[in-house]
């Protein structure tokens, strides 16, 4: 990954970062840690994007920069159309991300966004505004500087170690050589020097500190030390973005720089300033500068002070970014060791002998832990997915002229990424549906005795090993009869069947099926619900609907934590194996021959009190001689239903690789895929859900 | 049609190519040996259900699952019992731009042969045994003739979609 790249990798989170906190504000404006929050992100943008030689972005981030410095000062309200700008001003510093080079239609829109954003900003030429905005102005102009020059200015410890004589370095060419790259400021640290009585010559007892600024760049500093930084403590930070560096008030104060640099505490600092005046007070009373200055100062120091706390907070929990390909190899590796162990293990039964025994036995134990781990490794909170939403709520009510709250639940749902990555389009899909058709216009809501404000929530739960996402609406609800007359017009109904409302709703998700009057933008064209019940069903998902008219719909989402691997349980029907998803399954009984004999062809089993249908998988496979005397029932749970499938033998539970069947098998309903089997035979994993469908429409058409 | 533009192309290429022999019910057929990825000796086949008898069910080639194609019936042969000469020939085709690999069960491979230009003559109109759709050309070795078999459309996506069909079949059958 060049460092391009990188950059815009981390600015694509930063505008993420961006839109949520622009998002928060829109409801909470006076929220001044979202305004802080945006504003750090625009300004390391705006940083490492000059850094980078994204000279377009700089410039017009930097603006967008002032605005919010602005807002942070209180010069500037937030107000919807501020938000509004801003929100536009994110989409387009993610086109500017992509365009290095000039071009003129982005120009062009860098252009009316910032003669939109400069009709909100009071004029920043004018000087006199007060003490506030000149503060602001002058950091606009060391800002400006950065964005056309590259200098920057760098605080660097360097600690040679007591060896370094020993060891052959010196630091004078060293010293010598940062001289070189600009204007440096060296202190000689000698506090750890021991009396002459002690000290060893031959060590080196010294520390220096400087503050260089040069416009060479880091690399050109990071080479300086490219012989002794690994034998030496080097630290090397950015103290300022700007290339000058004087003695204006906004610099810091000494006791911030002493806290940076790790050489007293706050609390000391804090301390030293409770005994001491306020210089503030004292340069108030004798140096007659404005309090208001020396107010904006204070707050300024107040702000960057808790960014340093926040930044020394997430400092503590590192993270390793991972090209998602190595995680996927990662996994396949371990799908082969799972398949591995489940073939030592079947040797070790055979074998029967006790040493191997137990090596399988702590190979099983290291191999479930690695797959869980694994798994974890993938596993990404949905709420990634949730802030998308939250603009595209915003966006379309204003479209639409409604007024829709979007509530958000469970955010912190873990899934895995690959799962995350393909439900991102179903979810717009049904969020869409949801605010175009459901909810209804303000006035309308008015009139039926509802909030004028929709609302829209969006949940996700853990369910067993499922995740459950809902989709609600307060809206208008489905209109069973409409639905009714438009497939009975499609030829999917026959006049005279009696379907019940549940099944009506969810005939929209047939391929086709809209029954909005008008044909929006939007949705209504009846490609949408098809493709998302296809997506749902890829990532083996399950996807219902459920209206209460009036009253709203609900869309519900039931998802597999993963794809790659599940626990099934193996069973026997004549010589061929198959899965069942564990995680379906109930409970395992017995069938006697006497049991089918008494039903009267009925398929149908008493179970607890509760008469479950089965499935005879020898029928459903067209293999149906000699039918043993007593079979298996694998008990299943779909929803509330519960049905079973008869099986000749159940093996036992089995760590499942999921494999798919491939092009050619794509036709095969009633199959979710394949599995390796310890023995390096294949056995089909069932689709128990579409097996169910089938002969549920199977018994329909024979009626 | 593109049959005659592939036929053009390799006509006029003077190098010989490679052709991996194999028999069925008793007649020699062979494919460009580029398309075959290795030759496995019959191992067991798990069937998948509700899927037309050609298709005979998948393997487990180290580790992927390999679907398995019986050529006999596919050509409208009669099936036989699996002798120690039955292989699966592991080939890539390409489906719909994707490309897969198939397994494709034999009789007995014979041999690797190489094939001018001139000993390739193109698929005669009628009289081949199987489909003619399927032949690419018709090679001649000696006084023997062999049916050079054009891979990509003998697994192509009608013939994927004639498992398809049948599945709806079984479906309905079962409806019934």
């Amino acid at each position: 990954m060049s460092i391009e790249d990188t950059f815009r990798e981390e600015a694509d989170e930063l505008l993420i970062d961006l839109e949520a906190a622009m998002l928060e504000l829109e409801e909470q404006p006076d929220d001044s840690d979202c305004v802080d929050r945006a504003f750090r992100a625009m300004h390391t943008i705006k940083g490492s994007g000059s850094m980078f030689g994204f000279e377009k972005l700089a410039a017009f981030t930097h603006h967008l920069e002032n605005a919010f410095d602005l807002v942070r000062n209180g010069d500037l309200q937030i107000t919807k159309e501020l938000i509004s700008i801003s929100l536009d001003s994110g989409d387009h510093i993610r086109l500017l991300l992509e365009e290095k080079e000039s071009n003129e239609e982005l120009d062009q829109a860098s252009d009316e966004l910032l003669a939109r954003l400069s009709s909100l900003v009071p004029n920043t030429d004018d000087q006199d505004s007060g003490a506030n905005t000149g503060e602001a102005n002058s950091e606009k102009k060391s800002a400006g500087n950065s964005s056309s020059d590259n200098t920057q200015t760098y605080r660097v410890r360097i600690n040679p170690g007591l060896d370094s004589f020993a060891n052959g370095m010196d630091v004078l060419p060293i010293l010598r050589e940062i001289r070189s790259l600009g204007p440096c400021h060296i202190t000689t640290i000698a506090c750890d020097l021991p009396t002459l009585k002690e000290a060893d010559p031959e060590k080196c007892y010294l520390t220096w500190d400087l503050i260089l600024t040069t416009d060479q760049g880091i690399n050109a500093l990071n080479d300086v030390f490219i012989f002794v930084e690994d034998d030496w403590e080097i630290d090397i930070k950015v103290v300022d973005q700007s290339g000058h560096w004087s003695d204006t008030p906004e610099d810091k104060p000494l006791g911030e720089i002493l806290v940076e640099k790790g050489d007293a505490t706050e609390e000391q600092i804090a301390h030293a300033h409770a005994q001491q005046k306020k210089i503030g007070e004292i340069l108030a009373d004798s140096e007659n500068i404005a309090p208001e200055k020396i107010q904006s100062a204070l707050d300024e120091q107040k702000v960057l002070r808790k960014q340093h706390k926040k930044r020394k907070a997430s400092e503590g929990v590192s993270n390793v970014k991972v090209p998602a390909e190595k995680l996927d190899i990662l996994m396949d590796l371990v799908g082969e060791l799972v398949i591995a162990q489940a073939r030592l293990n079947q040797s070790a039964t055979q074998l029967r002998d006790p040493s191997l025994f137990s090596i399988a036995e702590d190979i099983e134990r290291l191999t479930t832990e690695l797959r869980d781990n694994t798994l974890g490794l993938r596993m990404l909170s949905i709420g990634t997915t949730f802030s998308r939403f939250r603009r595209l709520v915003r966006d379309l009510s204003n479209d639409l002229g409604k007024k829709i709250d979007l509530v958000t639940e469970g955010a912190e749902t873990e899934l895995d990424k690959t799962v995350i990555d393909r439900l991102g389009d179903p979810l717009v899909h049904l969020i869409r549906n949801s605010i175009d058709h459901g909810i209804e216009m303000p006035e309308q809501r008015k009139a039926a005795g509802k909030p004028e404000k929709g609302t829209v929530l969006i949940s996700a739960v853990h369910r067993e090993s499922h995740v459950v996402i809902t989709i609600k609406d307060d809206g208008a609800g489905l209109d069973a009869e409409a639905i009714r007359s438009k497939a009975i017009e499609r030829g999917v109904l026959s006049e005279d069947s009696k379907p019940t409302d549940q099944e009506l709703y969810n005939l929209i998700f047939d391929a086709g099926f809209s029954t909005a009057k008008v044909v929006s933008s939007v949705s209504g064209r009846g490609v949408g619900m098809d493709v998302v019940k296809r997506s749902i069903e890829e990532l083996r998902g399950t996807v219902s609907i459920d209206s209460i008219p009036g009253n709203g719909s609900t869309v519900t989402i039931k998802l597999p934590l993963t794809l790659a691997i599940i626990e099934g349980l193996l069973v026997q029907v004549e010589h061929d194996k198959y899965v069942i998803p564990l995680s379906q399954v109930d409970e395992c009984i017995e069938l006697t021959a006497e049991e089918v004999k008494s039903a009267n062809g009925n398929k149908l089993i008493e179970v607890r009190g509760e008469l479950v249908p089965y499935l005879r998988l020898r029928e459903c496979f067209n293999n149906n001689e000699n039918a043993l005397d007593i079979e298996q029932i694998v008990v299943i749970r779909n929803g509330d239903a519960r049905f079973g499938f008869t099986v000749d033998q159940v093996i036992g539970q089995h760590q499942t690789v999921i494999k798919g069947l491939g092009k050619v098998y794509e036709g095969v309903k009633g199959l979710a895929g394949a599995t390796i089997l310890g023995d390096g035979n294949v056995a089909l994993i069932l689709d128990t859900n579409v097996l169910i469908q089938d002969a549920s429409t199977a018994q329909k058409a024979f009626h | 049609m593109n049959d005659e533009t592939e036929h053009n192309d390799i006509t006029q290429n003077d190098e010989t190519v490679q052709y991996l022999t194999f028999k069925l019910d008793g007649e020699s057929f062979s494919t460009e040996i580029s398309k075959v990825r290795e030759v496995l000796e019959y191992t067991q086949i798990t069937p998948v259900p509700r899927s037309p008898d050609f298709m005979r069910g998948v393997i487990n080639l180290r580790g992927s699952v390999v679907p398995v194609v019986d050529l006999r019936l596919q050509f409208g042969m009669a099936a036989t019992e699996q002798t120690v000469d039955s292989c699966i020939i592991i080939i890539e085709v390409n489906i719909e731009g994707t490309s897969t690999v198939l397994g494709a069960l034999a009789d007995s491979v014979q041999e690797v042969i190489n094939l001018k230009k001139e000993q390739l003559e193109p698929a005669p109109s009628f009289g081949t045994r199987i489909n003619n759709d399927f032949v690419q050309h018709m090679g001649k070795v000696g006084d023997q003739f062999i049916m050079v078999l054009d891979i990509n459309k003998v697994f192509s996506l009608e013939q994927i979609n004639r498992v398809e069909k049948n599945s709806a079949i079984n479906n309905e059958a079962e409806a019934a």
